[in-house]
């Protein structure tokens, strides 16, 4: 067993943290207030070669794991970039992956490289109003006509769909009434984002601003089957297929913005004087970080653990959700630790750690509750009756 | 031209250095190390040279531990493209260095060596004008500014009373001062191509050099803790305070 990291690794995180070093507190407090996709941020990691990092060589990617891209990320958020960072370039380190394992070679060299240069920005069309985490009844139909589909439907909570050129679209082909299973009958699209059928509705949230959430109503929206990947009818299980990778990165992003909450709080509580000495020398105040400090530490090798799992080829869907489960809460409470310890100032936006409350949220919800992961580990880990 | 370009394995510049407890040096063990700043300096200075064309080759060179490796492959992350490390566990002064440095130029015929101009952990300040007088080579210390000038160099130095500048015939050894460039980091391609670019590793004694230390080190101590200054409320309470308390003026 070997816990350290390898050289590349090491270099990797040191990178990826000199890079988002040019990007100070003073830049995302400004987009947090103000709004507005953080192009510069995202043009500097493309540059600097990091979106490709799970894309194999031969398309413009280093071909790295999980593993590497989940250090990414977690650096990313630490340095105070926090989600709003982190979002803004996630998708293009793992969501095109069902076009690395499904997609034709032709679609690959159309694919990959746009994205792994950062020349293409995309989004991820999934979830639904009607159907949340219950996917495979989702309601968005693609209707064969001919050479193309006809989409027509409704997608919610849809990130950077404002900025987005493209879309990995999830749709059904087959009334689920026809399948055998409700599984079957979805089918996954990557294909341009046609704002004329399509329109983009821009959702008013609690944080991260920056990075838009949306609706988009789609009308008649085409698509060439060209654009359809993998086989007709067995979208839904390209998509699982990336769900613990994902969540893997959702854990190391909250990882890292608890860390970036927990370093201010230190910070302030070793500086701060009341009383005479400074505050951190209260066990009151000093406790609940040395706290955070573990529960991070923790929940940061679940996530380790569930990326070399899955880097090795062996099953990680319980290290995964424990390590979304762990993370996010581990995470949140940092994030809540640090408003205290600030006191009055933690409410105060200059002091960042509110923006990262509002962030750390996030991780906490989404991709999937830490109800339904309870579920999942009780059912699946544990033999338990499903309860839902 | 062919570069060569020393790099030293250092405590990082963000480690609050701790003197050990039986104060014959500072706490290395566990705690952070990176390469020198100055000498990401000059690895940036030269990765520019080659871009310019004027540079083929770049060498980076680390005398230290197997693990000073590290530093070599972020040389070579940064654009260098072979490393060469001399091995050797325990103190490197810098004539030593010097002396290792010599050896290897005159292995590899570089027509200039661009070297940090001290390390961040002794402030020697020594290694490259040792280097210099060793081979008899011109010099070109603090450098703020490099050019290349038919078949010379001209260097812009930081020197107490201003800027100098000096025209160096090559071969030549030029010493970087902080504001010669920004080094870049590493892109993720060349962080992986770097990973396939050859280090050799040679220990002193096949270069010839004995690294025996000259200088034996009496006492390391923590500087003296700063007091807490005093506020004044006019200007003829600071000069009284200067005048007769300080005694400075």
């Amino acid at each position: 067993m070997d816990f350290a990291l390898t050289p590349e690794q090491e270099a990797i995180r040191e990178g990826v943290a000199a890079l988002c070093a040019r990007f100070d507190d003073a830049y995302w407090l400004a987009k947090d207030r103000e709004g507005g996709f953080p192009h510069e941020f995202h043009r500097a990691v493309a540059e600097a070669g990091y979106l490709g990092i799970c894309i194999p060589e031969e398309y413009g990617g280093s071909g790295l794991g999980i593993t590497e891209a989940a250090l990414m990320m977690e650096a990313i958020a630490a340095s105070g970039a926090g989600m709003s960072g982190a979002t803004a370039v996630h998708l293009n380190i793992f969501g095109l992956h069902p076009v690395v394992v499904h997609g034709t070679p032709e679609q690959k060299r159309r694919m990959l490289p746009p994205i792994a240069r950062g020349e293409v920005k995309a989004c991820f069309g999934v979830t639904e109003p009607t159907t949340g985490l219950d996917t495979t009844r989702l309601k968005t139909r693609a209707e064969r006509r001919g050479d193309r589909y006809v989409v027509n439907g409704q997608k919610v909570w849809i990130s950077t769909a404002q900025v987005a050129d493209n879309i990995l679209l999830l749709a059904r082909t087959t009334p689920v009434e026809q399948c055998r299973n409700p599984a079957d009958g979805i089918s996954l699209f990557y294909t341009r984002l046609d704002r004329a059928r399509a329109s983009v509705r821009e959702i008013e949230k609690m944080g991260r601003k920056a990075v838009d959430s949306n609706e988009i109503f789609f009308e008649d929206m085409e698509v060439p089957e060209e654009d359809r990947i993998g086989e007709e009818g067995k979208g839904f299980r390209y998509i699982l297929h990336g769900l613990n990778p994902e969540r893997v990165l959702i854990a190391a992003e909250a990882v890292g913005i608890g860390r970036a909450a927990l370093r201010r709080a230190a910070d302030y509580a070793r500086e701060r004087v009341v009383f005479g000495r400074p505050i951190g020398q209260n066990q009151a105040v000093q406790h609940p970080l040395a706290q955070d400090w573990m529960a991070l530490e923790a929940a940061w090798l679940m996530c380790l653990q569930a990326a070399w799992r899955y880097d090795q080829g062996l099953d990680c869907g319980a290290q995964a959700n424990a390590a979304k489960y762990l993370a996010a809460e581990a995470g949140l409470k940092a994030c809540q630790n640090a408003i205290m310890t600030h006191g009055g100032f933690g409410y105060a936006r200059e002091y960042h750690v509110e923006r990262f409350l509002r962030e750390a949220m996030i991780p906490w919800i989404a991709p999937v509750s830490p109800n339904l992961i309870c579920c999942y580990i009780a059912e699946r880990v544990l033999g338990l009756p499903k309860s839902y | 031209m062919k570069l060569l370009v020393p790099v030293k394995r250092v405590v990082d510049y963000n480690v609050k250095v701790r003197v050990k407890a039986d104060g014959t040096g500072v706490e290395t063990a566990n705690v952070k190390m990176s390469m020198n700043p100055f000498d990401e300096i000059a690895v940036e200075e030269a990765v520019r040279l080659k871009e310019k064309g004027i540079a083929t080759e770049i060498v980076a060179v680390s005398a230290g531990p197997a693990a000073a490796q590290e530093q070599i492959r972020t040389a070579l992350a940064m654009g260098a493209d072979r490393g060469i490390l001399v091995e050797h566990d325990g103190v490197l002064e810098p004539l030593a260095v010097a002396k290792i440095l010599k050896a290897i130029v005159e292995k590899e015929g570089p027509q200039l060596v661009i070297l940090g101009k001290q390390a961040i952990d002794d402030d020697m300040n020594a290694t490259g004008q040792m280097l210099a007088a060793l081979l008899g080579w011109p010099q070109g210390t603090f450098a703020s500014r490099v050019e290349p000038a038919d078949g010379a160099l001209k260097v812009t130095r930081e020197v107490d009373g201003g800027l100098e500048t000096v025209q160096l015939r090559l071969p030549a050894i030029v010493t970087t001062d902080l504001r010669l460039n920004e080094p870049r980091y590493a892109s993720l391609p060349n962080i992986m191509k770097a990973r396939k670019k050859p280090i050799e590793t040679v220990k002193p004694a096949d270069l010839g050099v004995d690294v025996t230390p000259r200088l034996s080190v009496l006492k390391v101590e923590e500087p003296p803790k700063r007091q807490a200054g005093k506020k004044v409320a006019s200007v003829q309470e600071l000069v009284e305070k200067l005048r007769n308390e300080a005694k400075v003026i």
